[in-house]
């Protein structure tokens, strides 16, 4: 079968090229009947005026939003020049005259990011496990669906808010705020990676009679534990971040110190402040695309 | 050994899969399943240990029936069951050897399997098969590390240190070039032989069933159209299966083989 078709095929194939050829030199007269324009057909609205007039309305839309902003442009250059009073005090920051501060609000920070990080990862597996459709039964489904809905509508400042009022000032309510908000984040994914794995493997490993913690252990793990690393790495270094932002409302850490230098005019504080949590952030970033690297 | 009776498959979208197939495997019997592409021959093989749910009808292995049992028992029925697939479906990340142990999953409690502290037994068995399978030397290496024909020759493997009663093939040769093809093809008959290991095999290729089966059945959208010795297969009975093709310069293909 495979000497005989394959003969006939180089044969038409060999007679088609010269034809191909001939084609080639008087293309005009033999592909005459065909069209000599294409235009990409439209995605959305087919017709040409209805899209050039919501493009237009769009536009008048846009304008008169814009109109109603109120710009005072007094304030505007009295803000211009604080602005650049706090850039010169970024320019010349001042680590040493409120170091105790700084350090302290540095060590309350990278303690909150770490036990929270850890705190939200291990809660997050199996809620991320829970709401993966594909290896959870419905009802749970719904409910660890529901958990990561609670969790990731509530910005963090609002949580930390809550969670102050609860707990009084300081690092345990900032702990709290951000093991609470990376659940919703990590599990959100995870189960993302989840309903996104081979399921030949997942079937492969179910036809030998595994149980269901087997296969989440034999055929799950293997195909998501990368990605669970990668970001759960992610997420320290937005927890970081994060905890500057939370401290601003009273949950501690470097936001807390961050505060009380704004508040003190003390630019060239925050400003040391600001490239502190710069450098931490870029330290983050670079481990963990090493990691990341290094777990595939 | 396994009696496959009446059994239709609908999936949820109103595709009838399979309609009324009955058939049974004697012990040690290597049947080949061939077929045009969605005539429901992935649907059949995953029936027989429920990883598609029949619609009706009712299967039994030894005497068992399959069919209705309860999530735990149908644990224990699956284990006694190999299975083997197209593209290998190993655990790409797993070691080779973890791959063949997880053959014993359903036998194992859930610590033992997450600790990887495989009874001695269940370790030099796998041993003995990666052995069985020319990779011994590979135990350590990650699955993705393999070429195709190593994978699949782990996947056999896997399917064996179950020490089932009956193998499920799905393509086993479908990625595979036709050198390899052939060797898993043969290796596949000679542990069934050496074993007297009943195994359906769904294959695309018709000069391979024929080479390597002792019988075939033909499923024509989701019916048994043809079911008998390989030197049965008439081009009539081809063209039944398939349709209209020239199916003559297959006979003289076989003889180049």
């Amino acid at each position: 079968m495979i000497s005989n078709s394959n003969k006939s095929v180089v044969a038409s194939a060999d007679t088609s090229s010269l034809s191909q050829t001939t084609a080639l030199n008087d293309s005009s007269t033999r592909y005459s009947t065909y069209p000599t324009s294409w235009r990409r057909p439209a995605v959305f609205f087919p017709n040409r005026w209805l899209r050039w007039g919501l493009w237009l309305l769009a536009a008048i839309w846009f304008y008169l939003a814009i109109s109603t902003i109120d710009v005072n442009w007094v304030r505007v250059a009295e803000g211009i020049e604080r602005g650049w009073r706090f850039i010169k005090g970024f320019l010349t920051p001042d680590f040493t005259s409120r170091w105790n501060d700084i350090s302290t609000g540095l060590v309350e920070s990278l303690t909150m990011t770490l036990t929270s990080t850890v705190a939200g990862v291990v809660l997050s597996v199996p809620v991320g496990i829970g709401a993966a459709r594909n290896v959870a039964p419905t009802a749970i489904y719904y409910a660890c669906r529901f958990i990561i809905t609670v969790s990731r509508s509530l910005q963090e400042i609002i949580i930390a808010i809550l969670f102050v009022a609860m707990f009084g000032f300081g690092p345990f309510a900032g702990f709290l705020t951000l093991s609470f908000a990376t659940i919703g984040f990590l599990a959100k994914l995870l189960a993302e990676d989840i309903e996104d794995i081979d399921e030949s493997q997942t079937e492969a490993v179910r036809a030998t009679g595994a149980s269901w913690l087997q296969l989440i252990n034999y055929a799950v793990q293997p195909q998501v534990m990368p990605r669970l690393i990668g970001l759960s790495l992610y997420r320290l270094d937005i927890n970081f971040r994060e905890s500057a932002v939370i401290g601003i409302v009273g949950a501690g850490g470097i936001g807390a110190t961050l505060n009380t230098a704004i508040d003190r005019y003390e630019f060239d504080s925050a400003g040391a402040i600001l490239l502190i949590i710069i450098f931490i952030v870029m330290i983050a970033e670079y481990t963990s695309g090493f990691v990341r690297k290094w777990v595939q | 050994m396994l009696d496959v009776s009446n059994i239709s498959k609908i999936y949820a979208a109103g595709d009838k899969a399979l309609d009324n197939v009955s058939f049974s495997v004697p012990a040690g019997q290597v049947v080949g399943l061939i077929g045009p592409s969605g005539a429901g021959k992935s649907t059949l093989i995953r029936c027989v240990n429920r990883l598609v749910e029949p619609t009706s009808g009712s299967i039994s292995l030894a005497g068992k029936t399959i069919t209705g049992l309860s999530s735990g028992e149908l644990r224990s029925v699956r284990r006694r069951i190999g299975m083997i697939f197209q593209e290998y479906a190993l655990v790409e990340r797993l070691t080779v050897m973890e791959n063949v142990l997880s053959g014993r999953l359903g036998y194992v409690s859930f610590w033992r399997s997450f600790t990887r502290r495989y009874p001695a037994a269940d370790v030099q068995q796998a041993f003995a098969l990666l052995d069985r399978v020319g990779l011994i030397d590979h135990a350590s290496k990650r699955a993705d590390a393999l070429s195709g024909g190593q994978r699949q020759r782990v996947g056999i493997a896997r399917a064996l240190e179950q020490n089932p009663e009956l193998l499920l093939i799905d393509e086993p040769t479908a990625s595979l070039d036709p050198k390899t093809s052939r060797q898993i093809m043969r290796l596949l008959i000679e542990i069934c032989r050496e074993r007297q290991l009943p195994a359906i095999i769904n294959i695309h290729d018709v000069v391979l069933a024929k080479q390597f089966t002792e019988r075939l059945i033909g499923l024509k959208a989701g019916r048994i159209v043809f079911d008998g010795a390989p030197t049965e297969l008439s081009e009539t009975v081809l063209t039944t299966i398939y349709g209209e093709e020239d199916w003559k310069t297959l006979d003289s293909d076989m003889e180049a083989a």
